[in-house]
Order: C-alpha cells, then sequence, then structure tokens
C-alpha cells in the first residue's frame, strides 16, 4: 500500500523515525523547510536522524482544541538525545496518572486513514517504553 | 527639539473591562485616549504622534480613532505584537520623543474579544482530506494543531510550567491552582476587572478543565477593554504645571526583546530568555534590581505562566519560583505583591489594550490613586508583557521626585 507520512521529516519503513535538518556549521536542528539557519545564519543543511527514544520534559492534557481533534490528548515535549521533538503521547490514557514528567518514551506510528487513491497518511507520538 | 533621554507618562486611563456589547473597537480607543489626554490635562493638539494596536479587528485603528478624537495630521503607526501590542505601541511613542521627533505622543490598544472562545488552535481544518497533499514549511498532510502537539494557547502555556516543574519539582496541579487563587483574591478589589469574584481553591480545581493543568478559571478573561497613555519628554514636563509634574509617572525603563535561537525554542515557545534578557536590560537601565520594586503587573495569561516568571525576573533565585511564591510574597500583602489588579486571569486579556493597562496599574499605585487595593507608600514598579511568537516588554516606573 502506498504511504505518505504526516509531516515530511518522519522517514516510514521498517524503521521509522523523525529527521532533522541539520546545519552544517552550527548542528543547529529544525524540523521545517529552512530558509537559512537561526542559530547562525548558514545556508547550509544536512539531514540527520533523531533517536527514537526519549524522555518526556513537558505536557498538558488538551480538553478543548480544533473540530475534528479527538479531546482528551496529551501533548507535550521530548527529549530525544539531546533534540527536543514536540508531539503527543499516545497509547496510554490522557490523564495524570498515566502521564509524568521525566516518563521514558519511544516514538510510534498510527494511521491517519485512506483517502480516496487508497493512500495512507501515517502519523507519529510517543507511547511509554 | 533634543534627543531626550528623560521620558515620563503624563496621562494614563483604561476602561472598565469586561464585555461592552454596544460600544466598538472605536468607542472603547475613544474613550482611552480621551481619558489619557484628560488625565494628563493636554488635547490632542498637544501629541506628536500616535501609535495604536488592534490584534482581531480590520486595519488602521489607528487612523479609526484619529477620526474621532482628533484629525492633526501627525503619523500614525499601527503596530502589532500579538499580546505584547500594547507595550509595543507605548515604546514607539517613546521612541519618537526620545529620537527628538516631538516632545509628546499617544499610545493605545484596544481589544475586542468577549465571547472569542478558544484562542490559538486550530485555525483552518483541511476540508479536503479526500487527497493526502503535503504542503507547508512541514509537508503536512493534514493539519498538524492537536496531532503533532497543541497549538492552543492555554495547552503551549500549560507546557511552560510542567517545564519548569520538570526542571526544579514542586510544580503541581494544586501549586498552580493557588496562583490563580490569589489573582481572583486581588481582584476582588479592582472595581475595573472583568470578574471581580474570589474563587476558593476547590472551585478552581473543580472549574472546566481546558488544558491540564490550567482549568477555565486559570485562564486569561477573553474580554472587551482598552487602555491609552501619554508620554512627555522630560524637558516638556518641566514647562507644565506644578500638578502635572507631581502626577506624571517617570520610566526609567522600556525594553522589548524577542527570543534569541535556542534549543527547542522552535518547538515549545521559550518565554523564559526573553524575558530574563528584558529584564536584565529593564534592570541596568533603571539603575537597581528587583529588591527595589514595590510591586509587579506581569502577564499572567495562564496561572502556569504567572510562576515562571517570579523566577525570569530574578524575584527569586534560579529554581526558586515554587519556594517564592509559597512564601506568600506575591500576595497585596506580602513583600512583592505580584498582580494586585487581579491579573489576566480575573481582571481580563483584551490582547492589544494589556499592555498598557499593566502600566496603568503600576502608575495609579504610584500616584497614591489607587483606592482600596493601594500598595502604601509605592515608588517602583515594573510590568511585563509577553506576547507569544514571542516579543517581551518590560516598562519600569518609578513615582515623580518632581
Ligand atoms: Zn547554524
Amino acid at each position: 500500500m502506498n504511504q505518505v507520512p504526516l509531516v515530511d521529516y518522519l522517514v516510514l519503513g521498517n524503521q521509522p523515525h523523525l529527521a532533522v535538518n541539520r546545519c552544517t556549521s552550527c548542528g543547529a536542528n529544525f524540523f521545517d523547510r529552512r530558509n537559512a539557519c537561526a542559530a547562525c545564519f548558514g545556508t547550509s543543511f544536512e539531514k540527520a536522524d533523531v533517536p527514537t527514544g526519549g524522555v518526556l520534559t513537558a505536557f498538558t492534557i488538551v480538553t478543548f482544541a480544533a473540530p475534528g481533534i479527538d479531546v482528551p490528548f496529551v501533548a507535550g515535549v521530548v527529549d530525544c538525545g539531546g533534540i527536543s521533538v514536540r508531539a503527543n503521547v499516545i497509547n496510554t490514557p490522557p490523564d495524570p496518572e498515566h502521564v509524568s514528567l521525566g516518563m521514558k518514551v519511544r516514538l510510534a506510528t498510527y494511521s491517519l486513514g485512506l483517502d480516496d487513491q487508497g493512500t495512507e497518511a501515517v502519523g507519529f507520538g510517543f507511547e511509554p517504553a | 527639539m533634543s534627543a531626550s533621554e528623560d521620558i515620563w507618562i503624563l496621562g494614563i486611563h483604561m476602561t472598565k473591562f469586561g464585555k461592552h456589547p454596544t460600544l466598538d473597537s472605536v468607542d472603547l480607543g475613544a474613550e482611552a485616549i480621551i481619558g489619557a489626554l484628560a488625565d494628563g490635562g493636554v488635547t490632542m493638539a498637544d501629541m506628536g504622534i500616535l501609535a495604536a494596536g488592534n490584534l482581531m479587528g480590520s486595519g488602521g485603528i489607528g487612523q479609526q480613532l484619529q477620526k474621532q478624537v482628533g484629525q492633526t495630521g501627525i503619523p500614525v503607526y499601527n503596530v502589532s505584537n500579538a499580546c505584547a501590542t500594547g507595550a509595543t505601541a507605548l515604546r514607539t511613542a517613546i521612541m519618537a520623543i526620545r529620537a527628538g521627533e516631538c516632545d509628546m505622543g499617544l499610545a493605545v490598544g484596544v481589544e475586542k474579544l468577549a465571547g472569542a472562545g478558544l484562542l490559538g488552535g486550530g485555525g483552518k481544518p483541511k476540508s479536503d482530506e479526500k487527497v493526502w497533499d503535503p504542503s507547508g514549511r512541514y509537508g503536512a498532510v493534514a493539519n498538524p494543531d492537536g496531532r503533532i502537539g497543541t497549538n492552543t494557547m492555554p495547552g503551549v502555556f500549560a507546557q511552560i510550567g510542567m517545564e519548569y516543574g520538570h526542571k526544579y519539582g514542586g510544580a503541581t496541579f494544586e501549586l498552580f491552582a493557588r496562583i490563580s487563587e490569589k489573582n481572583h483574591a486581588h481582584s476582588t478589589l479592582n472595581p475595573l476587572a472583568a470578574y471581580s469574584k474570589a474563587m476558593t481553591l476547590e472551585q478552581i480545581m473543580g472549574d472546566m478543565m481546558i488544558a491540564y493543568p490550567n482549568t477555565r478559571s486559570m485562564c486569561s478573561a477573553n474580554c472587551d477593554g482598552a487602555a491609552a497613555a501619554v508620554v512627555v519628554s522630560g524637558e516638556k514636563l518641566r514647562t507644565l504645571s506644578k500638578e502635572q509634574q507631581r502626577r506624571a509617572v517617570k520610566v526609567s525603563a522600556s525594553i522589548l526583546t524577542t527570543d534569541p535561537w535556542e534549543e527547542a525554542c522552535q518547538i515549545l515557545p521559550n518565554v523564559n530568555t526573553l524575558t530574563k534578557n528584558a529584564a536584565t536590560q529593564a534592570y541596568e537601565k533603571a539603575g537597581g534590581g528587583p529588591a527595589d520594586l514595590d510591586l509587579v503587573e506581569w502577564h499572567d495569561c495562564f496561572a502556569t505562566a504567572e510562576l515562571v516568571h517570579y523566577d525570569n525576573l530574578g524575584l527569586c533565585e534560579e529554581g526558586g519560583a515554587v519556594e517564592f511564591f509559597e512564601s506568600g510574597a506575591t500576595w497585596r500583602t506580602g513583600l512583592l505583591p505580584v498582580n494586585v489588579s487581579g491579573g489576566l486571569e480575573s481582571k481580563g486579556h483584551p490582547i492589544a489594550a494589556t499592555g498598557i493597562a499593566n502600566i496603568w496599574e503600576i502608575c495609579q499605585h504610584l500616584r497614591d490613586e489607587c483606592g482600596d487595593r493601594q500598595i502604601e507608600g509605592a515608588k517602583v514598579g515594573l510590568a511585563h508583557v509577553i506576547g507569544l511568537g514571542s516579543s517581551c516588554g518590560v516598562h519600569i516606573l518609578e513615582k515623580s521626585g518632581l
């Protein structure tokens, strides 16, 4: 089946992972399309893989969100070997008993469904490790 | 005219914050301007510049206001800097005076927000999710908001407070709720606040959860309101009446910063570093430090946000915000009252007005005109705002010695 990632920095395949645009001058990491480096103003970037395991350094449990988003869900920041990643915490109940600061998590993917051409979109989150 | 380093607030006014169903942005902004001019004993004819902020309107608020309060041909700057818009407007007027372009200027911020609901969430949902089609700077095939973290303001600021807790510990749901309890208690003495009811810890924690750990009563209140200020050079002030000189408030620092790049700052907005930088510059400019402050008004857009700024503004040791709050220092009766007005959680947060309304609150205390909530003997105050994205405005204000 054809698959497409939710965002272009999610690399699918046998071992799904995230990849950053890394500034070749100063090593700053970015997830978006770049015009230049915000840290050193350089314009040369290379792809670098982000570790799939990390630690949850901030989170919130969102009860009110945009239409089409199931609530409640856990949004947070995961420190993956020194690279901070914005993501949801998935595959665990969205409550303060099951989600805690400092918990170890790992990357997980899930299906967003098929489009009319039969292509499946794949999203990611982090689940308790 | 020569460039002036010596800047003062001559007149300042804020409208009642809350629901104003019969007034539009121009009505509210005009009320603030006319009030500020009257407070300063001057007219539009004395103004050399108008800086105006309004985020949710159709644009050109400055000229719309001129058409009601006085068209004198002066330059208008329409400014937009998220929640720091009001502070940016004020600073624009200050810069014009400092540059020697004029000796008096006017800044105004106005917003109609009552009933606006949740801000920052979602944007346009993709209605055509029939074909997964990558777009935008992340090549996203569906809206990332809610699927990859959250862009809702209560959720973003919840994480900012939780991140502080992860670093330093002690930041529990109850602690954040107690910060909110303080600000709601303060609001009972502020007749201009949108909400002026005390709330118990149980009521706050039991209120509707918006984005854990922020319940509804721990979120800033969307409301209507406006605030305006007249600023004047020291040289000009000394030509005005004794009474105007006595009531004028000295702007001993006016600082605006943005966030310098650091790891993670494009993942979760970092409201800490730019606030620390602004505070450092402001204390240096004013020639003092946190120990000199008698009161502070800052950007408690959410209870989780208030906590981190105890640290960022240097009121406590690094990592000591929880302990500092628990000491009781930031209550109105404490050593260094924070958000005596009730803060954004109860006074309300009409975005573009907030940065000038915070300064109005400080000015009222420094002039000894703050009624029941007057901080006795207040001589120095600090006003702080954060506009997410981010900008930080810090103003240090001093009682007139003239
Ligand atoms: Zn670089």
